[in-house]
């Protein structure tokens, strides 16, 4: 039994607990007892009672179940075999064996067993986890049914359930940041007993590769992070120097000039546009920008790297577009209309009444949506990844190949380096540093915008 | 200001000075003017090359050129010497292609000259033989004209996407190839027609059969996990937050945390999905289960705000006759407060599924970056979204995958447009109801 079918059945008695709280709160209720709460909340009770444990149970038993059915195999493993090979190579590879795909090389007699029992610990362990889900279904109905009187606060009790429940649900983006930080920092500690941090922030070269073989020829491989932090800063420059103008504009034309017919349509397809996949876009700047800047520069007699900065930059840039537009959007049209109007009581023409009034007024906010759309910029991947360069180039140029935190992650992540390696490693140190940076942007945005919100409001 | 006040109004109004200004506030109006419409025509036009330009490179994509053979289904071509299922599974159905060619064009004696022969139809073809055989053992002593699909190069060619009149060295195919491709056509034998492989098939090595389904159920597994799990708890958490939460410290710090976290470049997700997921929970990697669950995380605070924002948006005045009636809180969010915030919440759930379709970037970090030519079944199948197909093809060096990648951007573009368009009919109906 899979713990997907434990969980179905689960399901299943539960609802069947409802049912049997419902009925049951009808049959103890009589003329003399009033029951104190509706007979649904008592099926709700009793649902909740045998739902809750297994389904706790279950997600428990698979989270562990992997590292333990790991651990509980290695440590079976005869000598031989554990010095054989590295740790989760073995273990990959004598998953693969279980479950019959290909592996590299012969199957040893040693490996086969492994292997068998292997599979038969997942076996074990799916019957545990969903055996134990149906029972803890089973103790939990055991429980509720037998507490329903018509005294019993059948609605109290599941409505204090629920609300724990709507908390801890509130609490995962606190988890989420936790988990963030917490993985990017274990990782880059261990990249950083490798490389020394002074190195990592100040160096002047990176060039990540390091020897798989010992004593291979020009491999050091070298972390210092100062040419992709300019590289990722000069891509995102080049596209605020192209979303910021032209998104701020259509904002301030839409909110104060546009018909509202034209508004409430053109609206909704800028935010449709916000959608659009950033794969687009990256595949847009790879076969046709990046092309036609390079030949356009070299028909001006420049010499311009097909990877420039300059194409992803620009497609970056049209891709905040529609997101600087909207924000700055809000911005705009949330500027209360009595200073508007007070403005052109005095006699300002409407362009007046723009960069005298509205748009002071909008200042902050309209500083905050450029700081959101810059940090957007620093972290957006696959424009990147698939028109930018993969070597770091320690330039100002926006003609030539640069390369971004981003993209660095994404090679050192899945390239064949093994797991260990500093190279690997490296791209949580760099996680962490993009992750810190656009912390600074977004919590210095949120309280601009913050601020801003309480002074109109 | 500090100009003396005028005698008489009208002689003001009337002065050369006065005039000069006004016309000059004037011509900055229309300046300005002039300078927002030219910044929407800049960002539509930009996006209206954006669009053509994937149209014009990936319309080529939904057709196939498809050539057409008199196989003689022959035991000793096969090299097989019994027309038993075991035996013929053996056989060697590229021989059995090879022969066919020969038998139409006559085999020619230089090497060369047989390669470019033999290959032009796709290699694809060969299992198509065989499966043909194996299905219908009964075809072995007939002979049968098949259809199959041409290699990548003659299609592109056929089609008219590389033009015939390029120098030999840069078209692809040689003038010999080009020859037998005309022969084809004059006989009836060779056809572009529309790529029904491009829907129904899988991933390939093999441009001209490559297909988008299996990505498409990819990306339709992954979605159902980020449903079932991102829009419970988002929904929760932002009931908790907008009805119950109380004004402290922990409550501004989950605020401020959501608000960020929307933020947060979708790469880092990854990061997180690729450290705790994979490495510390040892969930396969590259499946449509951990992939689901990454972008859970990734969507959960546009859910969160999103739902807040609707919840916010019923009148209080429901809430108060609610309780008036005797609800309890908890009776009134359930059934007054939700049922009638459900179109916002179903606008902003829509929304985030399409951000979570359209993500790539922490997909990759989770390893999907393989090449998977197995159709997934399971959440445990490991699987290529179809913005990681996208990529994928986008990577490859062969001419033939340019075309591709350019039409499953359109594929994935319409999934797009599709549920934007209803989240946005959602909201026009709610708010004409409001």
């Amino acid at each position: 039994m899979s713990p997907q079918t434990a969980l179905l059945l689960a399901l299943l008695l539960a609802s069947l607990g409802f049912v049997a709280g419902y009925r049951r709160a009808w049959s103890v209720a009589g003329s003399r007892k009033p029951l104190h709460s509706l007979p649904r909340d008592h099926g709700l009770w009793v649902l909740l009672c045998m739902l809750l444990p297994a389904l706790a149970f279950t997600v428990l038993g698979l989270a562990v179940e992997g590292p333990l059915i790991d651990w509980l195999l290695y440590q079976g493993l005869p000598e031989s075999l554990r010095e054989s090979e590295e740790r989760s190579l073995l273990l990959s590879r004598l998953g693969n064996i279980a479950a019959g795909g290909q592996v590299f090389g012969d199957v040893s007699a040693a490996e086969q067993a492994a292997a068998d029992r292997l599979s038969a610990m997942h076996r074990w362990s799916d019957w545990l986890i969903g055996g134990g889900a149906i029972a803890l279904a089973f103790g939990g109905g055991l429980f509720a049914l037998p507490r329903i009187n018509h005294r019993f606060r059948a609605r109290n009790r599941s409505e204090r359930i629920i609300l724990a429940l709507l908390l801890l649900a509130s609490t995962i983006a606190i988890l989420t940041t936790a988990g963030v930080v917490f993985s990017l920092l274990s990782e880059a500690l261990r990249f950083f007993a490798a490389v020394n941090p002074l190195d990592f922030f100040f160096g002047l070269k990176w060039s990540p590769q390091t020897a798989i073989r010992a004593g291979q020829v020009g491999a050091e491989g070298a972390f210092g992070v100062v040419p992709v932090l300019l590289g990722t800063l000069l891509i995102a420059s080049i596209a605020l120097l192209v979303a910021v103008p032209i998104g701020l504009l259509s904002a301030i034309w839409m909110v104060e000039f546009a018909p509202s017919r034209i508004r409430s349509t053109a609206k909704p397809i800028i935010e449709v546009l916000a959608g659009v996949p950033t794969v687009v876009y990256g595949f847009f700047a790879a076969v046709t920008v990046g092309p036609a800047i390079s030949d356009l520069g070299q028909a001006l007699g420049l010499e311009v790297s097909s990877e420039s900065a300059l194409a992803a930059g620009s497609v970056m840039g049209i891709m905040i577009i529609p997101y600087m537009s909207s924000l700055a959007d809000d911005v705009i049209a949330s500027v209360p209309q009595r200073l508007r109007d007070g403005a052109m009581m005095l006699g300002a023409t409407q362009g007046e009444t723009l960069f005298r009034v509205v748009l002071p007024a909008a200042l902050p906010g309209l500083l905050s949506a450029v700081v959101l759309s810059a940090s957007r910029a620093l972290g957006e991947t696959m424009i990147v990844v698939m028109a930018a360069g993969l070597f770091a180039n320690l330039t100002l140029n926006p003609l030539e190949s640069v390369t971004t935190v981003t993209v660095q992650i994404t090679t050192a992540l899945t390239g064949d380096q093994p797991f260990d390696s500093p190279t690997t490693l490296s791209a949580f140190a760099l996680g962490l540093t993009l992750f810190f940076i656009t912390l600074a942007l977004n919590l210095f945005a949120l309280r601009v915008m913050e601020r801003w919100r309480e002074r109109y409001d | 200001m500090t100009e003396s006040a005028p005698n008489s109004t009208g002689s003001v109004y009337l002065s050369k000075r006065f005039t000069r200004r006004l016309r000059r506030r004037r011509g900055r109006e229309h300046l300005l003017r002039a300078a927002g419409v030219g910044a929407v025509m800049i960002a539509i036009g930009m996006l209206a090359v954006l669009f053509t330009s994937i149209v014009l490179q990936g319309d080529s994509a939904f057709l196939q050129t498809r050539i057409a053979l008199e196989v003689d289904f022959d035991l000793e071509t096969l090299g097989v010497d019994s027309a038993e299922r075991e035996a013929l599974e053996d056989g060697s159905y590229r021989t059995l292609l090879h022969q066919a060619l020969y038998d139409r064009f006559g085999r020619p004696e230089a090497r060369a000259a047989r390669d470019q022969l033999t290959a032009m139809v796709s290699d694809e073809a060969v299992y198509r033989l065989r499966d043909r055989v194996l299905n219908d053992p009964n075809l072995i002593g007939q002979t049968q004209r098949i259809w199959m699909p041409a290699a990548s190069e003659v299609d592109l060619i056929a089609k008219g996407v590389v033009p015939r009149d390029l120098p030999e060295a840069d078209r692809l195919v040689s003038d010999r190839v080009l020859g037998w491709m005309g022969q084809l056509r004059e006989a009836g034998d060779l056809k572009t027609v529309f790529n029904t492989d491009f829907f129904i098939r899988t991933d390939s090595r093999e441009p001209e059969v490559a297909g988008i389904r299996g990505a498409i159920v990819g990306s339709a597994l992954m979605l159902l996990v980020t449903l079932v799990t991102a829009l419970p708890v988002g929904l929760a958490a932002a009931v908790y937050l907008e009805e119950f939460a109380p004004k402290n410290r922990w409550t501004e710090l989950i605020d401020v945390n959501i608000r960020n976290l929307a933020a947060v470049p979708s790469i880092l997700f990854g990061l997180l999905g690729l450290a705790v997921f994979v490495r510390l929970f040892g969930m396969p990697r590259s499946t449509p289960l951990v992939g689901g669950l990454v972008l859970a995380l990734l969507v959960l605070p546009t859910i969160i705000i999103a739902a807040r924002a609707a919840i916010q948006a019923v009148p209080p005045s429901l809430r108060e006759a609610a309780q008036e009636l005797g609800a309890s809180r908890m009776q009134t969010t359930f059934l007054t407060v939700l049922p009638n915030a459900l179109p916002g919440i179903l606008t902003g759930t829509i929304i985030s599924m399409a951000e979570a379709l359209g993500e790539t970037a922490p997909l990759l970090m989770i390893g999907m970056v393989a090449f998977i030519a197995e159709m997934p079944t399971d959440f445990n199948d490991p699987a290529a979204p179809l913005p990681v197909l996208v990529y994928l093809w986008s990577t490859s060096p062969e001419r033939g995958f340019f075309e591709k990648t350019a039409a499953a951007i359109l594929v994935l573009l319409a999934f797009l447009l599709v549920m934007n368009a209803l989240a946005v009919w959602l909201r026009m109906r709610t708010q004409k109801r409001g």
